[in-house]
């Protein structure tokens, strides 16, 4: 879509657009590229000169075994949180759906947690499970479970997993309550006129109708747990134990400012602009369909 | 009228406090988390390390808050709340005034590298700062911003984003209206400044709210790039505020810091729920 009535001159609008665009050459395409460069090299230990390695730094990545398992992890961690943050504010969004009065008072006490930071989540949940003053893994002692997410993988999963949806389960209830408000009621009806009771509208009618909503929120949910995530891992384990919760973000992290590791780094972080750029991809090819629709 | 319009297909009595009561439950245990750091904001430290620590507020509220506000860890929590304030501030004005100009002219008009520079705003969608981080880092570290506002707020400004926000809406506004302006001979600048603007107000204020909360929940990058406590963001200094080793955290200072970093975004989404809900979905479009 173009204006049919624009202004003339050129001076100005190169002046306009002047200030975003030096900002990303700065402070986005410029690292991005060194990002690329540096990935091509090994610095020396005493970081005086590098190596040209070619694709050495990937082939090494990608045949060690402590990245192929953060691999791993991002993906079990991403398919875990996208899950525990879609099916809890889908039913939440069912529930509030049926309700004529009284959804705006659910919905406003429904967002707080959107508002709090992830890395604040963190320590929220971390106070509520850390071993020694937690009140869930006090009563869960009292219950005979001892709980150890210092010294436990699964745990340590399972604790930044629920921290980390927990925040997005007011995001996914925005989107899907929406949705739910905008199937239309007449078409309910009938069907429930047909003798439809509400489980079975619910599966034939209704869903099919959310999955738009659902699948864009499938994306965007995995973008979060891939990139915003961070908070909330350095705050409850600091990606541990040993490496249990070390996804992909969080290693280049660590290997680009604890461990000092720039070549290593930067090959991490453009395989990661790789993973971003198809995300993005899948997501526009999306947004266009949602345009039709 | 609007029950009887949906009668057919709402619960009502036992159903609808059924639907109430599950409705209840999940409002509880999402809840939870903030009720029991609310607590043990209000508590003094023996209460919460001998456990289980109570779950009704205790005496403690102002002596925590004032220690955390006034002496905090290693820096007053004052101070970390201005830094928040001034780095969410600065990222979500920075951000709409650099869009809006960039919108404005990529849509009212036609110069020459139109097409490559909107292209290039459309590839930092795909350059989030946490794949960037060394590199960045380097940048700002070169330019001597490291501890201060311009390298809290600079590199997480460029937003497509909100570009392609205003381009849309951009394209909404009648063309009579640029026409009438031309006519007038009124001048761009004047048409963006007094009709553009005016007009784009819901939408600015609706990507102010997301915006906002998007600069104060900074973690990793002031993490990286604040290294002086003076210039740590609250978000980021609860992390610092445990001692490493074995001593014990101080708890009630530790989660009453914890509250006063949720209240501002808290205090603007629900304030302004109809903007955000509004901003959320035009900004993930």
């Amino acid at each position: 879509m173009e204006k049919r009535v624009t202004f003339r001159g050129w001076l100005l609008p190169l002046l306009l657009i002047a200030p975003q665009v030096i900002v990303s050459a700065i402070f986005f395409f410029y690292p991005a590229a060194q990002a690329i460069w540096q990935s091509l090299f090994i610095p020396d230990p005493f970081g005086l000169s590098s190596q040209f390695v070619g694709l050495g730094n990937f082939e090494f990545l990608l045949s060690d075994k402590f990245y192929r398992a953060s691999f791993l992890t991002t993906a079990i961690f991403s398919t875990l949180v996208t899950l525990c943050s879609m099916i809890p504010a889908l039913f939440l969004a069912v529930i509030a759906d049926r309700l004529i009065k009284g959804s705006g008072v659910y919905r406003t006490l429904l967002i707080w947690p959107y508002a709090v930071a992830p890395a604040v989540a963190g320590v929220l949940w971390l106070f509520m499970f850390n071993t020694r003053v937690g009140v869930v893994s006090w009563y869960l002692g009292q219950l005979g479970y001892d709980w150890n997410h210092v010294l436990n993988d699964a745990e340590a999963m399972g604790l930044v997993v629920v921290a980390s949806a927990w925040g997005r389960i007011s995001y996914n209830f925005l989107f899907f309550f929406a949705a739910l408000q905008s199937v239309p009621k007449s078409v309910i009806e009938a069907a429930a006129i047909d003798g439809a009771h509400f489980w079975r509208r619910f599966f034939t009618i209704v869903l099919p109708l959310l999955s738009p909503t659902a699948f864009f929120l499938l994306v965007v949910n995995v973008v979060y747990a891939f990139f915003e995530t961070f908070g909330v891992i350095h705050t409850i384990t600091g990606g541990g134990p040993q490496q249990a919760t070390t996804i992909l973000v969080y290693k280049v992290f660590s290997d680009g400012f604890v461990g000092q590791d720039l070549g290593s780094s930067s090959a991490q972080s453009v395989i990661l602009l790789i993973v971003v750029g198809l995300l993005t991809v899948i997501q526009f090819k999306y947004v266009e369909k949602r345009v039709h629709y | 009228m609007a029950a009887q319009q949906h009668g057919m297909v709402e619960k009502r009595g036992a159903g609808i406090w059924l639907t109430h009561a599950f409705m209840v439950l999940g409002v509880l245990i999402i809840f939870f988390p903030i009720w029991l750091a609310f607590v043990a904001s209000t508590v003094s430290q023996p209460e919460i390390v001998s456990p289980p620590m109570p779950i009704w507020p205790g005496d403690q509220f102002w002596e925590n808050y004032r220690a955390a506000l006034f002496a905090g860890v290693n820096v007053p929590v004052a101070t970390m709340l201005f830094n928040s304030l001034v780095m969410a501030i600065g990222i979500a004005v920075g951000k709409i005034v650099i869009s809006l100009l960039s919108a404005f002219a990529i849509v009212y008009f036609r110069f020459p590298g139109r097409t490559t520079f909107f292209w290039l705003i459309f590839l930092t969608l795909m350059l989030p700062v946490e794949v960037r981080i060394v590199p960045t880092f380097e940048v700002v570290a070169g330019f001597g911003m490291l501890n201060s506002y311009y390298g809290l707020i600079f590199p997480l400004i460029a937003s497509a984003t909100a570009t392609f926000l205003f381009r849309q809406f951009f394209l909404t506004i009648p063309d009579e209206l640029a026409e009438a302006a031309r006519v007038d001979g009124a001048r761009p600048m004047r048409f963006f400044v007094d009709i553009v603007v005016p007009m784009s107000r819901t939408n600015i204020a609706a990507l102010f709210v997301i915006l906002f909360i998007y600069g104060w929940n900074q973690y990793l990058w002031p993490l990286l790039i604040t290294t002086d406590p003076e210039m740590n963001t609250i978000v980021m200094g609860i992390k610092q505020m445990f001692p490493s080793g074995d001593d014990v955290a101080e708890w009630p200072v530790i989660m009453a810091t914890s509250i006063l970093a949720m209240i501002p975004p808290v205090i603007v989404v629900v304030s302004m729920q109809k903007l955000f809900v509004r901003g959320l979905v035009d900004s993930e479009k």
